[in-house]
């Protein structure tokens, strides 16, 4: 007991088990996420995925992690080493760093910046580099090809991301994902999809281009995990498997890793910003820290549910039709929105 | 020893230059890359040998024979005429009924044989459930080139349950050999014509459903729609047949135009595409024209269940097939894919002499490089799913 009040008071180990804690999610999490998606796009194919590794297949996500660390370790001979092995760390780490500011619950946040929202959107630009990187490094024309897409995909969504995230900003006035969740403590009626808890009239107002917004900020965050019907930079019946086609092992894993993790971090983002947080839907009721981790995660948990729907029912867009859904469609709608809310709140 | 085949061929790769803002000049150049033979969309052994700019396709050279198994070369030295069937089988063996049925009916016009109408009737119903199940595939693997997995799976619970019957026939759910020369290898059991006609009900909704789900989608039509037009013109210079050319707008099909078997007597129509999603001849019609040729030989099998008449099917198998000393044939039929016509020289003994296969597939595929020009590499992918080439048939 004593020691663990001495390592407690040690505030450099608090800050590394404190960032640990995130890593510890992501791995269960990216497990669960795992076995959910394969049991949805099972039942959506009319089959039943895994069933012998534990009960329903439970362990089979396990089995595969520890397949996937067995596994050789395998570098291209024409391959920039030094590349292919920093890629896969880059794109992890900008996955990694955007927990930092994930709001979990009232009491649990990595580091409660001002800048939260911001520094979200900044730091998972990097993800783009470690791909970019991977395309370039693996010395494959198609690894290339998957490369420069992601390049151009991630660039051209980061816009529609970056301006809901004003319009939310615009309403709260604040940056601070933590302070945007208090702001719409309260039950499910102060949520910002709802017009947040403002005047009524305002309120209903606001509702129908914040549930835009809401939309546009779903649509774009699916682009920006590289899932269909935006998987153009995996698209395996085009590139093989894009940027990763020549990983495998560890480094391959850490990019399946990342890109699970991702998931969650631009369903968080949708959710913090829109849904509440870590606010429980009935007001006081089933509220409190240890709720706000469960509310916040089960929410975000909804939507990767409904991005694995769509992923297992509609066809993949081409380069061209993507950059033309970002640039002519979804940022001329958010301007629309954003001029629209900034009336609404003038008024 | 055999020399790796060189690369480019005959294609010199452009260079350019381009002036950035700060004066400075950057070397382009357009990039060669091999699409397969190790390529998950490329159905099979094909290698593209495609040279981009970007994304987009400059110049594309199919290469073929990864799968060469030299058919035509086996036939002659097969010690007897039903001999070729299983080999026939494996050519196009997405659909083997049809690839054998040709062959059949080739041998039988040499022979000058006559096989009896029940014999017909039951062919027709093969043929015409193989078609579905063909189709099935190529509407299936069409979903993953354009990046849907589900519907794979949906059209292939569809072909499982022909692929039952076609078990529950004569054993095999693949290569058959069931259409033998002058008749067929087993009769039908006898719960088949029950459960035959349960398909076809059960059948119907599920081509409605599969089109909600990927024809009619809008993804699909935004990608489908306008990309790889295949002209009428073109089409017909470059003899391609099938789903293919009636995508085009041609209406040709051979079970109609050059009939054999019971074609004449049953009701259907040739499907052919209009262009209603963009223009006549791109992908989405020849995706179509798949789509709505199955609810047609779901009507042909109705048909042909209902007219099926009794009679023995082995009665006309002849015991010695030899035919006349220089006796030549020339038989097309409308396989799954197209005209798959037989050529047959005999020689009088029980081999025969020479066989030429004019597969559908292999035609169909030589107007690639003419319509991908200028298309992406996404598009590629779906323009040569669209052709629905079966590789065992290009190559033999």
């Amino acid at each position: 007991m004593e020691f663990i009040q001495t390592l407690l008071a040690n505030e450099l180990i608090v800050a590394v088990l404190l960032s640990l804690l995130p890593l510890v999610f992501i791995i269960i999490y990216a497990l669960v996420v795992l076995y959910t998606e394969m049991k949805v796009a099972a039942h959506i194919q009319d089959r039943v995925a895994y069933m012998r590794t534990g009960w329903h297949g439970l362990l089979q996500p396990i089995a595969d992690m520890l397949k996937l660390l067995q596994k050789e370790d395998i570098i291209p001979d024409k391959a920039d080493k030094f590349l292919f092995r920093l890629a896969p760390i880059i794109a992890f780490v900008g996955t990694y760093a955007a927990y930092a500011v994930l709001p979990f619950s009232s009491i649990f946040i990595g580091s409660d910046i001002n800048l939260g929202a911001f520094f979200l959107i900044a730091i998972g630009s990097l993800v783009v580099v470690g791909i970019l990187m991977a395309g370039w490094a693996s010395n494959n024309k198609w690894s290339l090809f998957g490369g420069v897409r992601a390049a151009a995909q991630m660039i051209s969504y980061e816009i529609p991301t970056a301006l809901a995230v004003v319009i939310v900003v615009m309403i709260t006035g604040t940056l601070n994902l933590q302070e945007v969740t208090i702001f719409q403590d309260g039950g499910i009626g102060n949520w910002i999809v709802f017009g947040g808890p403002l005047p009524w009239l305002q309120k209903l107002m606001l509702m129908p281009f914040t549930i835009i917004t809401l939309f546009i900020l779903f649509v774009s965050s699916i682009a920006e995990v590289n899932r269909t019907p935006f998987d153009l930079v995996e698209a395996e019946s085009e590139l093989v498997q894009g940027f990763n086609t020549e990983y495998s092992g560890m480094r391959f894993a850490m990019f399946y890793l990342s890109e699970y993790a991702n998931l969650f971090t631009v369903s968080a983002l949708g959710v913090a910003l829109f849904l509440g947080g870590w606010s429980s839907p009935f007001g006081s009721f089933m509220s409190g820290p240890v709720w706000g981790i469960f509310w916040f995660v089960a929410k975000a948990y909804v939507f990767v549910l409904i991005q694995i729907w769509i992923r297992w029912t509609l066809p993949r867009l081409r380069v061209d039709q993507l950059v033309y859904v970002s640039w002519k469609v979804l940022t001329p709608w958010l301007f629309v929105c954003l001029l629209a809310v900034g009336l609404i709140l003038v008024l | 020893m055999l020399q790796p085949p060189t690369l480019p061929t005959d294609y010199t790769v452009k260079q350019g230059h381009i002036k950035t803002s700060t004066g400075k000049t950057i070397r382009t150049e357009e990039m060669i890359i091999n699409m397969g033979p190790q390529h998950p969309s490329t159905h099979g052994v094909l290698r593209l040998e495609i040279v981009v700019d970007g994304e987009i396709i400059v110049d594309c050279i199919p290469h073929i024979g990864y799968l060469h198994r030299c058919f035509e070369k086996h036939c002659e030295h097969m010690t007897n005429y039903q001999q070729v069937i299983p080999y026939a089988d494996r050519m196009d063996y997405c659909s083997a009924m049809t690839s054998e049925w040709a062959f059949a009916l080739a041998a039988e016009r040499m022979l000058k044989i006559e096989v009896p109408e029940r014999v017909e009737y039951i062919r027709v119903i093969m043929a015409e459930l193989q078609r579905i199940a063909s189709h099935l595939i190529a509407a299936g693997t069409y979903g993953i080139d354009s990046g849907a997995f589900t519907p794979f799976l949906y059209t292939f619970i569809d072909r499982e349950k022909i692929l039952d019957l076609f078990e529950m026939t004569c054993g095999a759910r693949l290569l058959y050999n069931y259409i033998w020369i002058g008749g067929l290898s087993h009769d039908l059991p006898p719960k088949f014509i029950e459960q035959a006609q349960e398909f076809v009900k059960y059948f119907r909704p599920r081509i409605k459903m599969l089109n909600d789900l990927l024809s009619y989608n809008e993804i699909f039509v935004k990608r489908t729609a306008n990309v790889g037009v295949l002209p009428k013109d073109v089409a017909v210079n470059y003899a391609v047949s099938g789903p293919q050319l009636r995508g085009s707008g041609v209406n040709w099909d051979l079970r109609r135009d050059d009939p054999y078997s019971v074609y004449h007597k049953l009701e259907w129509e040739p499907q052919v595409g209009k262009g209603e999603m963009g223009t006549v001849g791109d992908c989405w019609d020849r995706h179509i024209v798949r789509m709505r040729e199955m609810e047609q030989s779901l009507n042909i099998i109705e048909q042909a269940l209902a007219g099926l008449p009794e009679g023995n099917v082995k009665a006309a198998i002849p015991k010695r097939i030899r035919p006349e000393k220089d006796a030549e044939i020339y038989v097309r039929t409308e396989s799954s894919r197209g005209e798959l016509g037989y050529y047959i020289v005999s020689d009088g003994t029980a081999s025969p002499f020479r066989v030429k296969a004019r597969g559908p597939a292999f035609v169909n595929l030589s107007v690639l490089p003419e319509i991908v020009k200028g298309a992406m590499i996404a598009d590629l992918v779906l323009i040569a799913g669209s052709i629905d080439i079966v590789l065992g048939e290009v190559d033999r």
